[in-house]
């Protein structure tokens, strides 16, 4: 369960604009006639990619209507998981894993990247509002820890240099290669590869 | 080690590319049709015979698990539903398949949802995995567009749909019964059980329900034989498996191999050693953070299957081994697992979503050594109330951690906590309210 508070700024109105109620209508037709609620978890993500990263009360309300459920269903979704987020977390919005695999790896030097680049407490934004980071529960990237998520991006292999360097690519407002930092592909053991050792080759 | 060609998933790094036509050049999608052909219960034998067990953590026999579904299609549909929910800390082989080889994975759906009789087949991928979700997709369009899945799929007679639902970052939801409410629409709660879901399950309609890796051995089985894949590895925990391999280890990796492989051999061969050399190793994590921790001593010898587990009071769970040496303080690790229990409890039963907090708590505060001696007692206690009094087995996974650390590290916890309340120091401790009853037993 997530502790999260609707912001207190809320806007006055939502709506899907066209490619949002494009993407909408594709997902509802996935399901089955009838079942259309199955649908209220992609709609929530397409009001958070259209309203700058976070959802508005109002854009629940909305939803709840598109869809022909009560609003408090909606509220209860967007309530019990944690990758929705009720008040605004910044153009980028960083995530660094925490959870033990990644911890002993070092994410606290990762987390104190963030302190002194972003902002000193978490889901605060950082002073020019473009940013905002958190600490979250493990991203199932554990053999290349320890790693964070920039939006929909994985960086992974890092340690503190790496990660002020990237943070300080993004408030400039580039966008870093995702991937792994210390120049290894994908997941395979680095300098130690022992397996499909032929197609590696080939 | 495993011979290569035994492998099943020689894309697992990416050297071959993802694409339909790579794929089919590795095999995948190569006569489809012949295996269909062989029928239903054909498809069901062999996978029988190959003894394949659950690739998602709980280690169910697949064959068992699909032969459960209705042999008589009714009034409601069957739905097959994989899940790509992986959020067990230390667990990260999911995400490769779904990278690397998405098409082993389709067809996987295609034979089974073929064997389960399922028309629609919806795959849930966990929120966070966005761009592994999108890579999926692409392999779903060129499946579509070469006429591998939809009508007639793959010239089988079969119609398949298959549909991505993202979660949005609820670990509970790889739980089968969450993960059902979830595709629902609802908060991702687990149902209780009975009735099971492979009768009533998605929308009240018979749903199976396996792990990513399950699905996608399943062409490379029933192409090489089950008998092949159960040569593999021994009588019961037979096949090959992918090993996650994290922590403190020279270089950490997904690698493929045989099941019941040595667990040292795993470490040191294809991991690189752990840091600071074998010697520095103070414990293993088997499978993923729900499985008891195993200290050093037993790392040795210990072989890497479900029953060899098991007898050492731990599991495979999903093979996410989590390596911790001895520059770690192994109560503040588990701690931090205990912390990640607390985070994702789905708040539906008491004992759960109350106990995580507690664990965590009391594992904190002796990782500073603030607890009293009794504590640690009553730690193991608070498991046991946890452990089997919840709907589902988050229980059981977020105290048998705990309890592993109980049941090897009590020494170390006690010599950090020695603090005694019956002994008259003056300790201002808010919640030991009768302290002048101790006092005067003392």
């Amino acid at each position: 369960m997530s502790l999260k508070k609707p912001s207190k700024n809320q806007p006055k109105n939502f709506e899907f604009n066209t490619s949002s109620l494009e993407a909408a209508n594709t997902i509802i037709a996935k399901y089955p006639e009838g079942k259309q609620q199955s649908a209220v978890m992609a709609l929530l993500y397409i009001a958070q990619r259209q309203n700058d990263n976070w959802i508005p009360l109002v854009a629940m309300k909305y939803i709840a209507k598109f869809l022909n459920m009560p609003y408090i269903k909606v509220y209860e979704v967007a309530t019990f998981y944690s990758m929705y987020n009720l008040s605004p977390v910044g153009k980028y919005f960083v995530q660094v894993c925490t959870t033990t695999p990644c911890m002993i790896r070092g994410a606290n030097k990762l987390v104190e990247a963030c302190k002194e680049k972003i902002s000193e407490n978490e889901s605060e934004l950082s002073s020019d509002k473009t940013c905002s980071w958190m600490e979250v529960e493990c991203l199932g990237a554990c053999v290349n820890a320890p790693m964070m998520q920039i939006n929909d991006d994985y960086y992974e292999d890092l340690d503190k240099e790496k990660t002020l360097k990237i943070l300080d690519a993004i408030l400039k407002g580039e966008s870093p290669k995702p991937g792994s930092y210390r120049g290894r592909i994908n997941n395979e053991p680095e300098n130690n590869r022992k397996t499909l050792m032929d197609l590696k080759n080939a | 080690m495993l011979k290569d060609q035994d492998r099943i998933f020689q894309n697992l790094y990416n050297d071959l590319g993802s694409d339909v036509a790579s794929s089919q050049k590795r095999g995948d999608w190569v006569n489809t049709k012949a295996l269909t052909d062989k029928g239903r219960d054909w498809i069901i034998n062999e996978i029988k015979d190959s003894q394949l067990r659950g690739r998602g953590g709980a280690g169910f026999p697949t064959g068992l698990k699909w032969s459960f579904a209705p042999k008589e299609l009714g009034s409601r549909p069957h739905y097959l539903v994989i899940n790509a929910d992986e959020s067990e800390p230390g667990t990260c082989k999911d995400r490769d398949l779904l990278r690397f080889e998405p098409h082993k994975l389709i067809e996987g759906c295609l034979i089974a949802s073929y064997a389960v009789q399922a028309h629609v087949c919806y795959i849930y991928i966990r929120g966070e995995y966005f761009i592994e979700g999108q890579k999926l997709q692409t392999a779903i369009d060129e499946a579509y567009e070469k006429n591998l899945i939809g009508k007639n799929a793959a010239n089988t007679g079969w119609d398949l749909d298959i549909f991505i639902h993202y979660g949005a970052g609820a670990y509970i939801c790889g739980e089968e019964t969450a993960l059902l409410e979830s595709i629902e629409g609802k908060k991702g709660q687990p149902r209780l059980k009975p009735p099971f879901p492979a009768l009533i399950g998605l929308y009240g309609c018979p749903t199976i329900i396996n792990n990513v890796e399950t699905i996608a051995v399943v062409p490379t089985i029933l192409r090489k034989s089950g008998k092949w894949f159960s040569s593999l590895g021994r009588e019961k925990n037979t096949g090959t498996k992918i090993f996650c391999i994290s922590g403190n280890v020279n270089s950490p990796c997904n690698v493929e191999e045989e099941m019941n492989i040595p667990l040292k051999e795993l470490i040191e061969v294809h991991a690189g050693g752990v840091v600071g050399g074998w010697e520095n190793l103070q414990a293993v994590i088997p499978g993923g953070s729900s499985m008891p921790l195993i200290p050093k001593d037993k790392c040795e010898t210990l072989t890497m299957d479900f029953d060899s587990l098991t007898a050492e009071k731990s599991g495979l769970g999903t093979a996410g081994i989590v390596v911790i040496n001895k520059d770690q303080d192994i109560i503040k690790c588990m701690a931090r697992i205990a912390r990640f229990y607390k985070h994702e409890s789905c708040g539906q039963c008491t004992p759960c979503r109350e106990g995580s907090g507690w664990m965590w708590r009391m594992l904190e505060r002796m990782a500073r050594g603030e607890a009293t001696k009794d504590e640690v007692d009553m730690l193991g206690d608070v498991t046991n109330q946890i452990a089997g009094h919840t709907i589902c087995a988050f229980g059981e996974g977020s105290s048998w951690p705990v309890q592993g650390l109980l049941r090897h590290f009590k020494k170390e916890i006690k010599e950090r906590n020695k603090f005694d309340p019956i002994v008259k120091e003056n300790k201002n401790i808010p919640y030991l309210v009768d302290q002048h009853l101790l006092d005067k037993n003392a």
